[in-house]
């Protein structure tokens, strides 16, 4: 096997009688081993599709893709031998208590009944679980609920997880938590995809990302690295009605290389974001306009994402 | 072998799920009390008329009210499946290495156990009323009526993967299990039905597993009636777990 845990090659997934609806259309992803990786997109991009085809929940319509070294179309039973796979929704029976649930999904995999308690328990454990371990999972606050999910996902150690959205939903504690649990599931050699629209959860939390839209894969590296390729800097100005005028002028200026309206503020991206500030502000005054505010700041990946697909995240999502 | 080792850990969990709740006691306990109570007399009236089957009232009436329980306890069970769905267990597990058809027969068989269960609260309860029963016709009744379980609880499970709602899967579940009760002669004997009702009723396997259980809790087991039921019941029970486990492995491929 290779260092690739994932590879994919044209990958496609259709839906609807005609296969007229495109969710994932063409998708070249290479994912290497002990990571953690990121798919970000705007809800409906196109991340639980490609994610279900990878996790051998889903056919592909047309294409290739090998986890962990097997064909998820050919060879499913060894794809899901080697990978565990969270859900957004997760997967436990409320009725189940946690111990309950990881003991059954040990047994699914093959363990003896004494080897899967061990095993729940050392999980348990690990994801801070042991003293509700017993208890139905319906009482579960929603980072627990996570939490346990991922246990599940984990209980055969291997060596590739997916996690669907695995922070949708959570407080902005538990979702620390999460982060410090992924980072900690690195640090054990477990690959980690996972699929977000959070732009800090990309930032702060994967090694590299990928950046899809419209079932198609607009930019991917490591954050800095996408960032960079927006060079100079980002100044955002608060006009009243008149943004696309605004933009219009200032686009024709030497030092602005790009100007587009976001949520009705003017956005440019500059090569030095200090010395652009007082020429941005005498041009406005000479045409009588005043704006509202101004902002400088470093190209963020709402930038990337706005620069590739034309549109923000935040409205995208 | 895995089929057996997955089916086993499927039915363990389902029977601990059911029993956590005391629902299927009640259900179980409740239903056949008020139909012995209430209907039960009815029939007692119509015993000793020519074209009723032999044996008492209640030793006509208590085998079908169990086919009944069988039905009943095998055709709505794709309900609690699609709540499982729906919290994600059933796509969690097919991420697993688990086999597709102890999916349905885990739970099938638990289904069976519930309805077996209920149907030996509702033999003792009829034996006061007149209800007589051969020891060992009542054993191979009630594996009759488990391969009734297996033969209906398996299409109802793949309809719910299919369909994935309740309500498109309510008005389909009625619309097969009807049709099967009207037809099997569970309520009044099918001998009192004109010729072409019989006729339609001879397709119906549940027909022909009433009339077994029928003969066997006379104890008439040289009865055609008893290997036509036993015969006809798992060879369709054998199709249903083929097709429903199809249906599994294809939506997992």
């Amino acid at each position: 096997m290779d260092s690739n845990v994932i590879e994919t090659a044209g990958l496609r997934r259709t839906f609807g009688k005609k296969g007229e609806i495109e969710a994932v259309a063409g998708v070249d992803l290479r994912v290497g081993s002990g990571s953690i990786f990121g798919f970000l997109g705007p809800n409906g991009a196109g991340k639980t599709t490609t994610l279900r085809i990878l996790a051998t929940l889903l056919p592909p319509s047309a294409g290739e893709a090998r986890v962990m070294g097997y064909d998820v179309a050919k060879d499913p039973e060894q794809v899901r031998r080697r990978i565990g796979y969270v859900a957004q929704s997760g997967g436990s029976d409320p009725r189940m208590s946690g111990r309950g649930e990881l003991v059954m999904q040990g047994r699914l995999f093959g363990l003896s009944g004494q080897a899967a308690k061990v095993r729940a328990q050392e999980l348990l454990e690990a994801m801070d679980l042991a003293d509700a371990g017993d208890r139905a999972t319906e009482g579960y606050s929603g980072g627990m609920r996570r939490r346990l999910d991922v246990a599940i996902g984990m209980v055969h150690k291997p060596g590739l997880l997916f996690l669907d959205e695995p922070t949708t939903g959570l407080d902005p504690q538990a979702r620390a938590r999460m982060w410090d649990e992924v980072r900690r599931l690195r640090e054990t050699g477990t690959t980690v995809f996972l699929t977000t629209h959070y732009l800090d959860e990309a930032d702060a939390l994967c090694d590299r990302l990928a950046i899809i839209d419209h079932g198609r894969i607009v930019a991917e590296g490591t954050a800095p690295e996408l960032k960079k390729a927006i060079a100079g800097d980002v100044v955002t100005i608060g006009v009243d009605g008149s943004g696309e005028l605004v933009a219009r002028l200032l686009e024709q200026q030497p030092f602005v290389r790009e100007a587009g309206v976001v949520d009705g503020a003017v956005r440019l991206y500059v090569d030095d974001g200090e010395a652009s500030l007082p020429l941005v502000l005498r041009l406005l005054d000479g045409q009588g306009l005043a704006p509202q505010s101004l902002a400088l700041h470093r190209p963020s990946l709402d930038d990337v994402f706005l620069r590739q697909t034309g549109r923000s995240l935040r409205d995208a999502a | 072998m895995r089929l057996f080792s997955d089916t086993w850990l499927m039915f363990k969990r389902s029977l601990g799920l059911t029993f956590r709740q005391p629902a299927w006691l009640i259900a179980g306990v409740v239903q056949p009390f008020v139909y012995l109570l209430l209907f039960g007399p009815l029939l007692n009236s119509f015993s000793g008329m020519p074209g009723f089957p032999p044996g008492g009232a209640f030793n006509v009436f208590v085998p079908g009210l169990l086919v009944m329980t069988a039905l009943f306890g095998s055709t709505f069970v794709g309900f609690g499946f699609i709540d499982e769905m729906r919290h994600g267990v059933v796509e969690r597990m097919r991420v697993t290495p688990m086999s597709r058809t102890a999916t349905v027969l885990g739970r099938s068989l638990r289904d069976v156990v519930v309805f077996l269960l209920q149907g030996c609260i509702l033999v003792a309860l009829a034996i006061p009323f007149g209800l007589t029963i051969n020891p060992l016709g009542f054993v191979v009744a009630f594996g009759l009526l488990a391969l009734i379980g297996l033969m209906l609880g398996p299409v109802s499970y793949a309809m719910a993967l299919v369909i994935g709602s309740e309500d498109a899967l309510a008005p389909l579940t009625q619309a097969i299990a009807l049709p099967l009760l009207l037809l099997s002669g569970v309520m009044l004997p099918m001998s009192f039905a004109p010729d072409w009702l019989r006729t339609i009723a001879s397709f119906n396997p549940l027909y022909h597993a009433t009339l077994a259980i029928r003969a066997l809790f006379n104890a008439q087991f040289s009865s055609p009636d008893v290997i036509t039921g036993l015969l006809t019941t798992g060879a369709f029970a054998l199709l249903s777990i083929f097709v429903a486990s199809r249906a599994f492995n294809r939506r997992t491929a």
